[in-house]
């Protein structure tokens, strides 16, 4: 890691957020990418690849629920931390920033939206 | 041409002028113009900036010690804002507290790197090739990038014209807005032609700091210094604290406080606990990139009119630190008040100075902060009690965090001072700082009856 590189390095394979634990904070992918997946029955279920830019962990800081999917590096990643605290600090002195959320849970709808129609589609 | 003369909202065509393209102004410009994006209407915004930031030296310079604190990076993720590797020069994972008595190190959580030490031009004036990139020029590009248009010229005049407000630049005709933002920090002569206005505008009052940069190398620094800002609180006469900030090739050498004289550099310069953190074999060199920049102690009074405003330290900046982050606080909710509620005075002071005045009110909390602060300066058994109290939390990481966490917040700017003040407050800190005091005092005489064993 370079002197100039911010976040917490993160290596290949390893967990970032653990499926059923208590969430305190969000990410921001720095660099490289991460699988986020559901564990159904014993199985690693993938549901979305994340990259540069992209955030992840934000639904257990909006929901006060426990992780719904967990999250491993793909390779070497590096990631930023969002405190809760700084979070909803930052949310209640200036809502607007809430935007980028509602931007990317927007997006989350759509395609899942997207992804329920072809199922349906292809079961009907 | 202004659209819809007299209208006292930005609408499609509505020019708005910064004076100033530092962190406040780019930001502000970022911001303005991705908010009116969003509500559908195109702005025409112009940038005066006569410099260049990329440059090394007092050319390029905006005089800070380049500190991105660890909210505002994440605030910036949270935008879409990452700070690249080229222009952060270190990510710091740690603060280091040196007092007379003993040294201590309190780690960011999740032992990350997330606070940022830049440079706020293109380096220190004897800088021949650098491999990082200014700070300024960085969010200056992303102003540029975002449609604001770079006019490289000064401002001489501002005056009000009918239904706008009158940008002047230097040796040319005065230029009509809907809006102007004055982003000029500490310049006096901009300050000047806002009081020239008569909008009952009074500048802000200024303390002198210290900043030199003091060249050593990526290697040397890395060993010495580590990724850890390190802070001091010297008992020397004006200051408030000293640090070193590790930077890229430099360590930028800071003291904050008023009228710091040469004397007390050299003193502070000359500490064991300074010395200590430098190679030991360095020796101060005779010539160093340095600057008294102004140090904003108080805002400045109505930094908001009809078509005018302030941003950054020329409207109400925090005090002794985190000067980027309030005006990034600020820039954001310029351009949030000015988008959705219109650029008349009345709006300007409904929805705009809240946010200025809210700084403004943590500063007061900030000087009792400071004032407390004094006293660890001047009486060794506070300070071992200090020490005595993060040592033990430090060791303890399970354990409440209550000393390391009041440190951190008001050294790294991480939260607003009335948290810090309240949470020192709380009797189970008074406790426990007064058991770690009264220890402390046991060992403190202990170490001075040995030594006085030692000297015989």
């Amino acid at each position: 890691m370079k002197e100039g590189e911010l976040g917490k390095v993160y290596q290949d394979g390893e967990l970032v957020v653990r499926q059923g634990e208590v969430g305190n904070c969000m990410y921001v992918i720095q660099a490289g990418e991460v699988e986020i997946f559901r564990e159904e029955d014993g199985k690693a279920v993938r549901l979305r690849i994340a990259g540069p830019n992209e955030f992840f962990g934000e639904m257990a800081l909006v929901e006060n629920d426990v992780r719904s999917a967990s999250v491993r590096s793909i390779g070497e990643s590096r990631i930023l931390h969002i405190d809760k605290r700084t979070f909803m600090r930052r949310v209640h002195e200036d809502p607007s920033l809430a935007y980028r959320i509602m931007e990317s849970l927007s997006h989350e709808i759509r395609r899942l939206a997207a992804e329920l129609g072809e199922l349906r589609a292809h079961s009907s | 041409m202004v659209v819809e003369a007299g209208s006292m909202q930005l609408d499609d065509g509505s020019r708005v002028a910064i004076v100033g393209g530092g962190p406040a102004g780019s930001l502000f410009c970022y911001f303005l113009l991705q908010m009116s994006r969003r509500m559908g209407f195109e702005l025409v915004v112009d940038v005066y900036e006569p410099r260049d930031f990329s440059k090394p030296g007092p050319a390029g310079c905006n005089n800070c010690g380049g500190i991105i604190s660890e909210w505002l990076v994440q605030a910036l993720a949270m935008e879409g804002i990452n700070l690249p590797d080229k222009v952060v020069q270190r990510g710091l994972e740690s603060y280091s507290m040196h007092l007379d008595a003993g040294s201590v190190k309190i780690e960011t959580p999740h032992h990350e790197k997330r606070i940022a030490t830049v440079h706020r031009g293109g380096g220190p004036r004897d800088v021949k090739e650098s491999a990082w990139g200014s700070f300024d020029a960085h969010v200056f590009a992303m102003a540029r990038e975002a449609g604001g248009n770079w006019v490289r010229n000064k401002v001489v005049e501002l005056k009000y014209g009918e239904d706008c407000i009158q940008v002047t630049p230097n040796n040319e005709d005065p230029v009509d807005y809907d809006l102007a933002v004055m982003a000029t920090g500490k310049r006096t002569p901009a300050l000047k032609m806002l009081q020239k206005l008569d909008i009952g505008f009074a500048p802000p009052v200024m303390a002198k700091a210290y900043i030199s940069e003091i060249h050593m190398g990526n290697d040397e620094i890395t060993k010495e210094l580590g990724n850890s800002m390190h802070l001091f609180l010297p008992d020397i006469p004006n200051v408030k604290f000293g640090a070193l900030i590790p930077k890229g090739d430099y360590v930028t050498f800071c003291m904050l406080g008023n009228k710091i004289t040469n004397e007390a550099v050299s003193t502070f310069i000359n500490l064991p606990e300074v010395r200590g953190c430098m190679p030991k074999d360095w020796v101060v060199p005779e010539k160093m990139c340095h600057c008294s920049p102004g140090l904003a102690i108080k805002g400045a009074t109505k930094p908001y009119a009809d078509r005018l405003l302030c941003v950054g330290d020329c409207g109400v900046s925090r005090l002794y630190k985190d000067g980027i982050g309030a005006a990034y606080r600020a820039a954001k909710a310029a351009a949030v008040a000015v988008v959705h509620e219109g650029v008349s005075e009345a709006a300007l002071e409904k929805h705009y100075w809240p946010t200025l005045r809210n700084i403004a009110t943590d500063n007061n909390y900030g000087k009792i902060i400071f004032e407390v602060t004094k006293l660890v300066q001047k009486v060794p058994m506070i300070r071992h009690g200090v020490l005595r109290m993060v040592r033990r939390e430090q060791a303890h990481p399970e354990r409440p965090q209550r000393m390391s966490e009041v440190l951190w917040d008001t050294f790294t700017g991480s939260a607003p001072y009335k948290d810090v003040f309240l949470r020192t407050l709380n009797p189970l800190f008074f406790l426990q700082f007064g058991f770690d005091i009264v220890a402390g005092l046991f060992s403190f005489k202990t170490e001075n009856r040995s030594l006085a064993h030692e000297g015989g």
